[in-house]
């Protein structure tokens, strides 16, 4: 009898086998042979593009009663960006090339400070941070025509400003007799160069504006506004309730002089509540007047459009099913014992929740490009039926709005799928993912509105700044300008945080509950 | 002796012996007690609801008469992320049942599906009502004693804070507390997957209200704060504005309890007529 050498068992599978993206593959596996879940993320995206339908309806009341007629309707500007234009032009027309320079030594204001016996506002002195005096090169007086200025503004230093959107910071400090503020504006064929000066004789360059559009013939010359600035103590009109008066000298034109013409643009239908004024003294010209040059943005606007983002608002449907798919694709593993197999197979468990997080990842970043695509397809024709888009949205934005609804589904997913490792339980898995993704927005919804005149910022508070739900940022469709002081509501879809930062608190988030969810798998016994 | 006589007396004579639905609640009672999780979920649920009420009423403000906002509200603002842990608590009654396969061995024991299922619905509802009835009364107590400093006064408008408008508003968020737990327990018996049954109980209580928000038409609008049980459970907790909501209180609270008691029923014909 002769003692039998037993060979060592040899799996025959090849070592390769044992590598990352083959333990991804196993997980893909495991998830798309459970019908369930493929059918929940189907119910993701048709949930999410089915509420296109009910969001896209009819929002403001004057288009169902006295026609499309009786609606306000906003004035736009060069790339049809809804705007604010009403103040007081001292202008006259100018043909080719040239400058104009003023000094200007003197910037005042008048706010209502209060109601006198019979209800009449009451005037006092006061500026807001964006009451503004300067010269300007307009296309023409009518509302939303091209322009560059340079002005002196309330707290914000001299500025340069074209094409209602553009801002640029020249000189600081407030002007004052004492320290007068030289602004010159050139104008090069389509090319309009703005500079200022503390002295009028060393000039430094503050922007360069390409207004494209203009005609040989323009009009060039002085004006001032009081800003739009939100506040409820005015009975003026809560909006403008902000006269700004500028004190021009040494007005300089390269150009034939032809004599001031003063012009309100916008007129009365701009809300302003009265007309400006153009007084002449010795040496001197004085300007002032209500209104402002600015986008319409947040409540400035007063049109019937809807921001592009109601097109996505199905999200919230589409996340639920969605979190309770992924919280199972790892609880399931707990209640069913497979954790024990899929750990013998793998046994280093890190590994094993990354691939899992990989996996549900790519589900859910595959399913939010899709149903976003699917539905901005959709919803931008039955908007535009609707009322409009309150702004125009560029394709790079459509862009980021697709991409990055892919992106909030997928961290939302992965988020699920941390607290669903970390808690093993699927129901408090699926309540404890719902309660911090989906309902914050809810609470943020009727939460009181931020101070008024405060700026860009956004509605929601607290809720859409710190938990995950701040992702839905990401979707925002209607941009927000420091040089508008309106309110940014919630409602009309400005959200607190810049898009890719809404982004970043959710990854922030997520990549904590899955660290956490990282050492309590390795630690704790499956 | 003949068998038939011996049937009648076994250990525990015909006399004595407990009705079938007493001994099915002191069951479920046993079972519900003996575990660790319910009580820790109806202790979270006063936890959330109480804290989250402290942390609403601690920041709202009332600077000036017809500043026209309602005190319980904000007391009460605790009981949206709250109900989501009583919701849980119903979920978990009956889907652990099926989850840990419990469920065979309370079949074999309780052979009448339905007697089993009421039970644990009523072993469900007393302790929940219990608990919220502490998260309600934390949370109305906290709310009193903040808000009374934060401008909600006589002279604001607020004549009293414990009229019995503020007592029906708190037995309001009571009632509709525990009408989410039964909410919850008729949804698990009918699909039996806890992950799936509260992913439905929280998406029918969360997504009407968010649904409302984002349609931009207000009839529509409306018409989702009526029919969806949150908002319409919300409503029984209101002490101001009354005229301007969507519906009345009582009104409020029968939609919400419409949808637990459609659970309920959804629930009893499934644990009655499929298999286990």
């Amino acid at each position: 009898m002769t003692a039998q050498t037993v060979a060592p068992y040899h799996s025959p599978l090849s070592l390769e086998r044992d590598s990352f993206w083959h333990l991804v593959h196993a997980e893909w596996i495991k998830f798309r042979t459970v019908r369930g879940w493929v059918i929940a993320v189907l119910v993701t995206i048709a949930a999410i593009t089915a509420f296109v339908f009910v969001a896209s309806g009819v929002s403001h009341s004057c288009v169902a009663s006295g026609g499309p007629s009786a609606c306000p309707v906003q004035p736009t500007g060069p790339g049809g960006v809804p705007v604010v234009d009403a103040f007081y032009f001292a202008h006259q027309p100018v043909t080719g090339n040239g400058m104009i320079t003023v000094q200007v030594t003197s910037l005042t204001g008048q706010v209502e400070v209060g109601q006198s016996g019979n209800g009449a506002p009451e005037m006092g002195p006061g500026l807001q941070p964006w009451s503004k005096a300067g010269i300007i090169v307009k296309e023409n007086t009518s509302e939303g025509s091209a322009y560059a200025a340079m002005m002196v503004t309330g707290s914000n230093g001299v500025r340069m400003q074209w094409d209602y959107v553009n801002d640029t910071p020249g000189l600081a400090g407030r002007v004052s007799a004492a320290a007068p503020r030289w602004l010159r504006l050139v104008r090069d064929g389509g090319t309009i160069t703005g500079y200022d000066s503390a002295d009028g004789t060393h000039w430094t360059l503050v922007g360069t504006a390409a207004l494209p559009r203009l005609t040989s013939t323009v009009q060039a010359g002085l004006f001032a506004a009081g800003s739009y600035y939100e506040s409820r103590s005015c009975t003026l009109d809560s909006n403008f309730c902000t006269r700004a008066t500028g004190v021009f000298r040494h007005i300089d034109l390269s150009w034939r002089a032809t004599g001031w013409t003063g012009t309100n643009v916008g007129g009365p239908s701009s809300g302003v509540p009265a007309p400006g004024t153009l007084r002449r003294s010795a040496g001197a010209l004085t300007v002032a007047s209500f209104g402002d040059i600015g986008p319409g943005a947040g409540t400035a606007y007063g049109g019937t459009g809807q921001s592009l983002q109601r097109a996505l608002d199905g999200t919230f449907f589409g996340l639920i099913p969605l979190i309770v798919v992924a919280a199972m694709f790892m609880t399931a593993e707990f209640r069913r014992g497979l954790i024990r197999v899929s750990l013998t197979a793998a046994p280093r468990r890190g590994r094993l929740l990354a691939a899992k997080a990989v996996v549900i990842g790519a589900v859910g970043f595959v399913a939010g490009l899709a149903t976003a695509t699917l539905a901005l397809t959709v919803g931008t024709p039955l908007l535009r039926r609707s009322g409009g888009l309150a702004w125009p949205v560029s394709l790079l934005s459509e862009a980021r709005m697709v991409a990055g609804t892919g992106a909030l589904l997928a961290v939302a997913a992965v988020l699920a799928l941390a607290i669903g490792t970390i808690v093993r339980r699927s129901a408090p898995a699926v309540a404890i993912a719902i309660l911090v993704t989906v309902v914050p927005y809810l609470l943020a919804f009727h939460s009181g509105s931020q101070p008024r005149g405060s700026g860009p910022g956004g509605g929601g508070g607290w809720p859409l700044q710190f938990t995950p739900a701040a992702a839905l940022s990401v979707q925002q469709a209607v941009p927000q300008f420091h040089q508008l002081l309106a309110v940014y509501p919630l409602q009309a879809g400005y959200y607190p945080l810049a898009p890719w930062a809404g982004l970043a608190v959710e990854c922030a988030w997520a990549a904590a509950a899955l660290t956490v969810a990282f050492l309590l798998l390795r630690r704790r016994d499956a | 002796m003949s068998p038939t006589a011996r049937a009648g007396s076994p250990r525990c004579p015909p006399g004595q012996a407990r009705p079938a639905a007493a001994a099915a609640l002191r069951a479920e009672w046993t079972k519900f007690r003996t575990v660790a999780g319910p009580s820790w979920l109806l202790a979270g649920a006063v936890a959330v609801t109480v804290a989250v009420g402290v942390a609403a009423a601690s920041v709202a403000r009332c600077p000036s008469a017809g500043c026209g906002i309602d005190p319980a509200t904000v007391s009460f603002t605790g009981i949206v992320p709250g109900q989501a842990v009583v919701a849980i608590a119903g979920v978990l009654a009956v889907g652990n049942e099926y989850s840990t396969g419990m469920i065979k061995a309370s079949l074999t024991a309780m052979p009448r599906r339905l007697t089993w299922f009421f039970a644990k619905a009523t072993v469900l509802t007393a302790p929940v009502l219990a608990a919220s009835a502490l998260a309600v009364t934390g949370a109305a107590l906290a709310g009193l004693l903040i808000l009374r400093g934060h401008g909600f006064t006589p002279a604001h408008g607020y004549a009293s804070l414990t009229s019995a408008t503020d007592v029906r508003a708190a037995a309001g968020a009571v009632l509709y507390l525990t009408l989410v737990a039964v909410l919850g327990l008729g949804v698990a018996a009918t699909v039996r997957d806890p992950a799936a049954a509260i992913g439905l109980v929280l998406g029918v209580l969360y997504l009407f209200p968010l649904a409302a928000d984002l349609v931009s038409n207000p009839t529509l609008a409306r018409r989702l704060d009526q029919i969806g049980p949150l908002r319409a459970g919300l409503d029984a907790q209101a002490t101001t504005g009354l005229k301007g909501l969507p519906l009345t209180p009582w009104q409020g609270l029968g939609v919400a309890a419409l949808w637990s008691l459609g659970a309920l029923l959804l629930g009893a014909l499934v644990v009655r007529y499929r298999d286990a």
